[in-house]
């Protein structure tokens, strides 16, 4: 098959059977080049150095995947998620597949350490007959180790070019474009022909052809005809294993085999005895850098100076010319003691009294005040009030959880980057087996403690549905978030260590509860654990700010709108006084059955909007540390915010999302309800 | 003599005998895992959680896969 009847075949039909259109349907003309490789192979230095400054990054439809494209001279660069195949195992493997079928050359940068794992998808590429190019990156990292490879040699076997690079030194780079150039079909065995013939005539391409017979069903369906079944598969896998092992075996030697620091690192992460003692101190390292700097130090100035003091002040004073008004400044000295308040009544707004305006400014114009607006028309307290759809929830968007997300999405980067995550997912495998997951779970539990709409989202990585279901329960019953642990903390540094023993115990014991309840009773199985150990490696900077951006862009892009519909859906039930109802409907069991003041209940109510607005409704009540600990207790295992419960009915179905959410409501009332009448 | 891969000892070579059939066998292929191949035991967690080592790609293995994966030492 030729390639030009390739180009015009993918020009024509623009991939019915996904949405990759919407983002490659847009070139015409010049030639796309498509990178691809194994995760961890330096693929996006690649992209980096050809790309420059020109980037779009889109999401790709119905995955948390980005697809990255840039401009290099008069050809288009995409970058690809890294996979081990072309196929369609998972979301990434989907998104890579898609890419690659339309592009007209393929830069395959392999990683030159694992020469037995990469060139597995060299094989199945050169097997597509793609035009192509290989670039053999870490070549430093290889004459570093003592390994020697044949790279002329190399070039022989798989029919294409070879160069070697370094996508550190960035050695090899300037080699692209003539790699684009060069690039040409490798070497395919007369046995593949056979084996394609028949697809191949009802198809057209010999890419198509070949995912055909190996069993993709999206792409045989598009074509009408019937997938290869898993012996074919199979039997083409062996024979390109095969392959690639004999082409291994003649161009690489080795000199010697040395440890060195980062892999004895890596064994001992893994191991329990020293991985535990590490994982503290990854903890404890987080915990300085999120929970102490983030969220106490930068938040401060977020969420107080910009959002509340700039933000907020600025749009209400703003309404409140045109609308009635009462204002109230608390004036503080310098270390926050409220000094005096000033009331200012605006009955007809601010414009109708310009004397009382400029008597205000200049009350509230230091920065040692705060100024607090009651809006007297319902309806615009309902958008610029105290919990206003346009007002908290912008602050709560931009000034506390954007720093938060983004401070956690650049940790995970870290961990990942330098290979500690896989390692972490191993050691805590065998756990988690217990709770019907298997190590990779850890990746949305750990997010779980930042904000469990970000995790719910995460559960996507997740093998089967039956884990996603299990993750997601577990998020939304036991998880606390950063919002709510901050709030918890405070409190039960006053309540003291016994209360804080039953609370640690209570939680852990839901959990597992919990987790082994829906474990038993699910249907099906969950994947067992299968990942490869990337080499443990300094993570570089610049990919990690990227990661980061790409991810906390992806996330507020996806689920601020939610907060915004759970926001106006909380508001109305103010307006229309459905919330007090339900405070009235929940008094005799927060009186009767938890022994709380009956003012608790506003706090489990407001625990909807915001999780940490229900556990703050608690400072004001004098509590007994024994009600402090069933109030927590309560407000950790109730309802998650409206944000989360949104994302997770998307995620999981109205059905499965609803029995979740009805199932925290029972859960929470029980266990605290059982706390109170063994410990009040 | 014959075993299943949970039971590997850490620090030995052993052969593969017989992979599971389906997709896993196919991932595993892909990593280089193939019936026959020699590969070598770097850690085996309480549990039976592995971590097997082919030239110098490692590969962490849960216990639920390494139970049906038959091999020799």
């Amino acid at each position: 098959m030729k390639s030009d009847t390739i180009i015009n075949k993918l020009h024509n039909d623009c991939h019915p059977h996904l949405d990759v259109k919407e983002v490659l349907g847009s070139s015409t003309g010049s030639n796309k080049v498509v990178l691809a490789g194994n995760p961890n192979v330096g693929k996006s230095l690649f992209f980096n150095y050809l790309s420059g400054m020109y980037v779009d990054v889109s999401n790709f439809p119905g995955t948390t995947i980005s697809i990255t494209k840039g401009t290099y001279k008069d050809y288009e660069i995409f970058d690809t998620p890294g996979v081990y195949g072309v196929s369609s195992f998972n979301d990434e493997e989907k998104v890579a597949r898609d890419i690659i079928l339309s592009g007209d050359v393929v830069l395959n940068v392999v990683n030159a350490l694992h020469l037995e794992r990469d060139l597995f998808l060299t094989m199945q590429l050169i097997e597509m007959g793609k035009k192509m190019t290989v670039f053999l990156n870490f070549s430093d990292e290889v004459k570093k180790r003592k390994i020697r490879i044949d790279v002329k040699r190399l070039s022989e076997l798989l029919g294409v070019e070879v160069i070697e690079s370094s996508a550190v030194t960035k050695a090899g780079f300037d080699k692209i474009e003539y790699a684009i150039e060069n690039a040409r079909e490798g070497n395919q065995s007369p046995e593949l022909h056979h084996l394609l013939h028949n697809t191949l005539d009802r198809v057209g391409t010999q890419a198509e052809a070949l995912i055909i017979l190996e069993g993709d069903e999206i792409i045989a369906e598009k074509h009408g005809i019937p997938p290869g079944n898993a012996d074919q598969r199979e039997a083409i896998y062996i024979n390109r294993r095969n392959t690639v092992n004999e082409i291994v075996s003649e161009v690489e030697f080795e000199d010697s085999r040395k440890g060195e620091f980062f892999n004895k690192l890596g064994r001992m992460a893994i191991n329990p005895y020293t991985g535990i003692p590490i994982l503290a101190v990854v903890l404890i390292l987080v915990y300085f850098f999120i929970g102490d700097f983030i969220s106490q130090r930068v938040e401060k100035y977020t969420e107080n100076t910009l959002g509340k003091g700039q933000f907020e002040y600025y749009v209400k004073s703003f309404v409140g010319k045109y609308t009635p008004v009462d204002i109230s400044v608390d004036i503080q000295d310098g270390s926050g003691n409220s000094i005096s308040v000033k009331d200012f009544n605006f009955p007809d707004g601010l414009n109708a009294d310009p004397q009382k305006v400029s008597e205000f400014k200049q009350v509230s114009a230091p920065h040692s005040s705060t100024t607090s607006f009651e809006f007297k028309n319902p309806i615009v307290r309902l958008f610029f009030g105290e919990f206003g759809i346009i007002t908290m929830t912008v602050t709560y968007l931009l000034f506390m959880l954007l720093p938060l997300v983004a401070a956690f999405y650049f940790v995970m980067a870290l961990l990942e980057d330098s290979g500690y995550l896989p390692r972490l997912a191993t050691m805590l495998d065998r756990s988690l087996n217990k709770l019907g997951l298997n190590g990779r779970a850890v990746i949305p539990l750990i997010l779980g403690f930042g904000c469990v709409t970000m995790a719910t989202i995460t559960t996507r990585l997740l093998g089967t549905e039956r884990e996603k279901t299990i993750v997601t329960a577990i998020l939304q019953f036991v998880i606390p978030c950063s919002a709510q642990l901050a709030v918890i903390a405070v409190l039960m540094s006053m309540a003291g260590a016994v209360p804080f023993t039953i609370y640690v115990v209570t939680i852990i014991t839901v959990l597992v509860v919990l987790s082994t309840l829906l474990n038993r009773f699910l249907p099906g199985e969950s994947s067992p654990l299968l990942i490869d150990l990337p080499a443990m490696r300094l993570p570089r900077m610049d990919n990690i700010f990227k990661k980061m951006f790409y991810r906390t862009y992806g996330f507020m892009k996806e689920a601020s709108f939610w907060f915004f519909v759970g926001a106006l859906a909380v508001g109305i039930m103010q307006l229309t006084g459905l919330l007090t109802v339900w405070q009235d409907i929940l008094k005799p069991f927060t009186t009767m059955w938890l022994k709380l003041p009956k003012e608790a209940a506003n706090a489990f109510v407001m625990g909807m909007v915001r999780r940490d607005f229900g556990a703050a409704g608690l400072f004001h009540l004098k509590l007994s540390p024994m009600q402090i600990t069933v109030a927590i207790t309560t407000i950790t295992l109730f309802v998650p915010c409206i944000a989360s419960f949104v994302i997770m009915l998307k995620e999981r179905g109205w059905k499965q999302g609803m029995i979740i959410w009805g199932g925290t409501w029972i859960f929470a009332f029980l266990v605290g309800g059982i706390l109170a009448q063994i410990f009040i | 003599m014959n075993n299943t891969l949970d039971k590997a000892k850490k620090g030995t070579y052993i052969t593969v005998l017989s992979l599971p059939q389906g997709l896993l066998k196919v991932q595993l292929i892909r990593l280089g895992i193939t019936e026959g191949s020699k590969v070598y035991c770097v850690e085996r967690l309480p549990g039976g959680t592995v971590v097997l080592q082919k030239s110098r790609q490692e590969i962490a293995i849960g216990y639920d896969l390494a139970k049906k994966i038959k091999i020799a030492n």
